[in-house]
């Protein structure tokens, strides 16, 4: 699992060659070639959308088992919130935190707890904001890998705090247990850009993360361990507002701040900072933007009904009556919380590096856009006509991949033919030919 | 040779197509590479310019050209034209009607808005025949 730029891949024998995922994909980063799916690279930024709508489950994410974490002498769990709200609501967050225990870790740190810290350092710097406003939040993976391919003049907008995620388990490694010899960290995510963010980090050389195990993998073991408790271990420590981080607007709210926009789901996220990108004013100036419908509890790793989900984060969350609290006396390192280096820009739209070169790709482009019917129905493997002018003029597709335009040029050639067929070479005459049959 | 041409429709009848001739060319500059801050720089410039050709000029269109060093938007309508343009140039400063302010526009900050982000701003503008907005954004 080293060296992956992504975690979503495809099992070719269950994909079908069907094109459900390519419409769906907000990047336009999947083909259908030779009867099966592929990932363009480039372009994914591991939303999961597509693994939420094939019919046939052949997309999923590369994520860890359960069983990799015997590969360590110490383990450490950091659940994300949508966690708590996958079981009923008869089961209290402690008692998911013990039944997650007792499947094999040693300790259990909130995402949670991180996210409390996370909000108290992004209290004090909106209270110093300063231009480019309004800042766009980081704690969302997916959004950022779409910023850097397609709003790459945002970049500088995004706060750069690192995620619950990492600032968790960067305290597990280093204020918690420093002393620990062969250390296992392992997240519990509600999606696939997560495992990206573990694999491929951005914003720092590598992350503190060892493994990261899906809430899907996790559910079954973890509602029988939770159904059969015999003691419930006061666990949980991250306060109400932490909590609700795993749904929309719980960021935003847990700032307390009054100009804050929040924004769930890929296509409004897109739309959204296609208008901040025009200057759109927001009269805000921080704007929470999660790739999933409802939030993180809306993941496409999870197993609940995102809406259920989130009906029950608010309700157990607002059981817990406790303060987010500082981790110990001191304060904490800026290098725990903050991302090390700056987020670039990823030419996944750009056409050619020389401006010239993709002047003249975009005309031809223009060009075969024209000559296709226009429809996007995807039958050659591209989202739209214009995806597939794109793919033309790369020298990935050709033009008779068109259906429309495949059947336009056999009935020229069955026309051809039938008028060949029926010219008669000056040494024949019509009487002849009758002669013979 | 020019990079790119293309003369958008500016279309006011249809609220639903408002910034779409900036959404459109914002795509171009991306597929063409050009770097992010002069993207930004052109994007809200032209958006503002699009918009004031709607709720002022009462639509019409944007011819944009692409050259080695520079990005030309030259925007054209027949509406009423401007009668001081100094004074449409001042902050705050807006004839915009209740109507369009309450559809969030007209708070007399998108001529100032455009001059912040471009690097040349012409207004032609005849009263009674209509306004043409020249800006130019360097490479």
């Amino acid at each position: 699992m080293n060296n992956i730029k992504h975690s979503v891949i495809l099992e070719r024998n269950k994909c079908v060659g069907c094109t459900n995922c390519i419409g769906h994909c907000p990047t336009e980063a999947i083909r259908v070639r030779q009867g099966k799916a592929c990932i363009l690279d480039e372009r994914c930024i591991d939303c999961g959308e597509c693994i939420r709508v094939c019919p046939h489950h052949a997309k999923r994410a590369q994520s860890d088992a359960l069983t990799d974490i015997q590969r360590y002498d110490f383990t450490v769990a950091i659940p994300a919130p949508t966690l708590y709200g996958q079981l009923g609501d008869k089961y209290s967050i402690d008692r998911i935190l013990t039944a997650l225990k007792k499947l094999g870790f040693d300790a259990i740190f909130e995402a949670a707890e991180a996210a409390d810290i996370v909000t108290a350092k992004l209290k004090e710097m909106l209270k110093e904001k300063t231009d480019p406003l309004p800042w766009i939040s980081s704690s969302c993976p997916a959004i950022i890998r779409l910023i850097q391919r397609r709003f790459p003049s945002l970049l500088e907008q995004i706060v750069r705090l690192e995620a619950p995620m990492e600032v968790a388990a960067r305290i597990v490694k280093q204020e918690l247990y420093p002393d620990k010899k062969n250390i296992g960290v392992f997240f519990i995510s509600p999606c696939p850009a997560k495992i990206t963010a573990v694999k491929n980090p951005i914003g720092a050389q590598s992350s503190a993360v060892d493994g990261v195990i899906s809430i899907s993998e996790i559910f079954l073991p973890l509602q029988n361990a939770a159904a059969n408790l015999s003691e419930v271990e006061p666990l949980g420590r991250a306060s109400i507002k932490g909590v609700n981080w795993a749904r929309s607007e719980g960021e935003s709210q847990a700032t307390e701040w009054a100009g804050t926009v929040a924004v769930d789901g890929i296509v409004n996220v897109i739309n959204f900072l296609e208008e901040l990108e025009n200057g759109k004013t927001t009269y805000a100036d921080f704007i929470e933007v999660m790739a999933c419908p409802g939030g993180c509890v809306g993941g496409a790793l999870t197993v609940e009904n995102p809406y259920i989900c989130k009906a029950r984060i608010i309700r157990k969350a607002g059981k817990i009556n406790r303060e987010a609290r500082e981790r110990g006396k001191t304060p904490l390192r800026q290098q725990l919380i903050m991302m090390e280096s700056e987020i670039p820009p990823v030419q996944g739209l750009t056409l050619d590096a020389d401006v010239h070169t993709a002047a003249e790709k975009m005309a031809r482009i223009q060009q075969y856009t024209e000559e296709l019917p226009g429809l996007d129905c995807s039958s050659c493997g591209a989202p739209t006509c214009a995806a597939l002018a794109e793919d033309i003029v790369a020298g990935t597709a050709k033009k008779n991949d068109c259906i429309f335009i495949l059947r336009e040029e056999i009935i020229i050639l069955t026309e051809g033919l039938a008028e060949l067929g029926s010219w008669m070479p000056p040494l024949l005459s019509k009487e002849s030919r009758k002669k013979d049959e | 040779m020019a990079l790119f041409t293309k003369k958008y429709i500016i279309d006011a009848d249809n609220s639903l197509s408002y910034g779409q001739a900036s959404s459109n060319f914002k795509k171009v500059l991306k597929l063409l590479g050009i770097a992010p801050p002069i993207i930004k720089r052109t994007a809200i410039a032209m958006y503002e310019a699009e918009i004031n050709t709607i709720i002022h000029g009462g639509g019409g269109t944007a011819q944009v050209v692409i050259e080695d060093d520079h990005i030309k938007i030259m925007f054209e309508d027949h509406g009423p034209g401007i009668a001081d343009i100094e004074q449409a140039m001042q902050v705050g400063y807006s004839t915009a009607s209740h109507k369009v302010r309450e559809m969030g526009f007209g708070a007399g900050l998108g001529l100032p808005n455009i001059q912040k982000n471009v690097s040349e701003l012409k207004i032609d503008s005849t009263p009674g025949k209509g306004t043409k907005v020249t800006i130019r954004i360097a490479l």
